[in-house]
């Protein structure tokens, strides 16, 4: 097992240093010739910089970025120039409230729903309606009704984080081994008891892959929702250092996006690995 | 009175199908083990359910220390063929869940010791921290023994509870039933498909014909003494009359005993039969 651990490593990083090889060639800067140089004066002339910068950012650039914004992440200088950590804890403070509210609408909600087929079957079409709407397209709705950005902000994650929650929850409940339930029935455990011993403990696995989903969507949702209403946050960034123009900015915010998204998701699958039990 | 009074039962699950056992009528006296055998199908499950509490009969009704049952109760604790723990609990928490629930105000230290005891009786006192999961099929069946026996209910109901396990677990684990049952004096119903298992620990049998309209056809009495052993069980005379008629009832009389009007069924000694072979129970078919 552990060779083969070392082995796959070894390999990432092989794959790691072949591809910003590759990157690194294919954005070097063009053999000077003789036409191109008198561009390059003429844009010098137009007070354009040279051709190099305008082209796709080398590797070398972003290694700056990370350099200069890791280095110092936590500066505040107004609005427009926040380190990069900063942003970071706005946007994931708006996905931890919403994620946060939507699981205490969700999971209680989800119980009721799985407990009573009743209630499932009525509450089914709208769920159905629901789910599928793009978590932004309520953000016009959010923004006239709550009239603050962040808060609307905030109850984009809500809305996008509820649905597999929910389904998921619902779903576990439902799913409880009838003998447990028996089991709890023969021994007159309490409604209460039975349903903090039984059955969401049983239900346990299903609602976490629930919730690890829903993170994982508000995670994706977050950088849109924060591009459209500005302020703060990495969505924010991104759409800043885009309206910079400062590319590799840009790509160190993409960067930073995906090692926070895996570092949340390994969260949720260390909880997973928590409540689930073999059976 | 007897404890427990069964009368006019019967099951149909579709309504204007033919039910799946119709006038079920027994009864089981206070420290009586009671075994109940019959092919797949004829509703021996759903008795036992309708005993337990955890399903409704479309007709007669069950009495248990003179009160009718109306859902399920910590008076009748069940062993259940899946053995049913829960496999989030560890072995000594499952039993500590039940324990708990049939005495709600016991403290926690008094909870697990009534709990470690009685998984200590089932041979399991070195497994208390092990998750379900970590046990054998025999380990399993015997937390489930020990979790329905340490709630003291005033009846036992097992469904089977060794059909999945191997004939050498099963062995011993009746071995450790028996000897459970004979100290505790428990009142015990069962459901089996071992003939044998039901001669050895029976003190009636209860053969059902098969269904539609499935019903207790005859009630053997097993007339050997009551301390019996497997390993001496087989040089009792009064065994193979037993085993025969059992083995007989299951192979060609199940089947005969459909459409005949309601009735008492028969209660029958086998053991006591002078010569089983040469006059086997003669059954007449009234029309």
């Amino acid at each position: 097992m552990k060779p083969d651990t070392w082995k796959s490593a070894l390999l990432s990083v092989l794959i790691a240093a072949l591809f910003i090889g590759v990157w690194h060639l294919a954005t070097l800067p063009k053999a000077a010739t003789a036409q191109s140089a008198a561009n390059d004066e003429y844009a010098v002339l137009l007070g354009k910089t040279s051709a190099k910068q305008t082209g796709f950012p080398p590797p070398l650039e972003i290694g700056k970025a990370i350099v200069k914004y890791l280095g110092d992440p936590f500066y505040d200088h107004g609005p427009n120039d926040k380190g990069i950590a900063i942003q970071l804890g706005h946007s994931l403070g708006r996905v931890g409230i919403g994620f946060l509210l939507a699981a205490l609408v969700a999971i209680p909600l989800g119980f009721t729903i799985g407990m009573s087929p009743l209630i499932y079957r009525a509450l089914d079409p709208f769920i159905q309606v629901l789910k599928p709407i793009s978590p932004l397209a309520w953000m016009p709705l959010a923004l006239y009704t709550i009239k603050d950005s962040n808060i609307s902000g905030i109850f984009v994650i809500f809305i996008c984080s509820l649905w597999p929650m929910l389904i998921n929850t619902a779903f576990g409940v439902a799913g409880v081994r009838r003998d447990w339930l028996n089991v709890a029935r023969t021994l007159e455990v309490r409604p209460l008891r039975r349903a903090f011993t039984v059955i969401l403990p049983a239900a346990a696995p299903t609602i976490v892959t629930g919730a690890r989903i829903s993170m994982g969507i508000a995670w994706l949702v977050i950088v849109a929702a924060e591009m459209l209403v500005g302020g703060t946050g990495i969505g924010y960034f991104v759409w800043n250092e885009w309206n910079n123009l400062a590319l590799p900015n840009v790509i160190f915010a993409i960067l930073m996006i995906g090692l926070v998204g895996m570092a949340l998701d390994h969260l949720f699958a260390m909880l997973q690995k928590w409540v689930t039990y073999a059976e | 009175m007897p404890y427990l009074q069964v009368s006019n039962l019967s099951k149909t699950y579709t309504p204007g199908a033919e039910p799946v056992f119709n006038d079920v009528r027994f009864s089981i006296e206070r420290g009586e083990f009671v075994v109940i055998i019959g092919h797949s199908g004829c509703g021996k499950s759903t008795i036992l359910n309708v005993l337990s509490g955890l399903e409704s009969p479309s007709t007669g009704d069950v009495i248990v220390d003179g009160r009718e049952v109306k859902g399920p109760g910590l008076d009748r604790g069940v062993v259940f063929q899946s053995h049913a723990l829960m496999p989030w609990f560890s072995v000594l928490e499952n039993v500590c869940f039940a324990v708990r629930s049939r005495w709600p105000d016991k403290s926690r230290a008094e909870i697990e010791a009534q709990a470690t005891q009685y998984l200590e009786m089932v041979g399991l006192g070195h497994a208390l921290k092990k998750k379900p999961a970590e046990l054998s099929g025999g380990m399993k069946q015997r937390v489930g023994i020990a979790r329905a026996f340490a709630i003291q209910p005033k009846m036992l109901l097992l469904d089977e509870p060794f059909g999945a396990l191997d004939a050498l677990t099963r062995g011993t684990i009746q071995d450790e039933l028996l000897k459970i049952v004979q100290a505790t004096q428990q009142t015990i119903f069962m459901i089996t498909h071992d003939v044998d298992e039901a001669i050895l620990l029976a003190d009636r049998i209860l053969l059902m014909s098969n269904g539609p309209r499935a019903r207790i056809a005859e009630i053997v009495e097993v007339t050997m003494p009551r301390y019996r052993t497997r390993a001496g069980l087989h040089h009792d005379p009064q065994y193979y009359r037993i085993r025969n008629h059992l083995v007989d009832f299951l192979v060609s009389r199940s089947n005969d005993y459909a459409g005949l009007p309601p009735g008492e069924p028969r209660v029958l000694r086998p053991g006591l039969d002078e010569d089983p072979v040469t006059s086997p129970p003669v059954v007449r078919l009234v029309s």
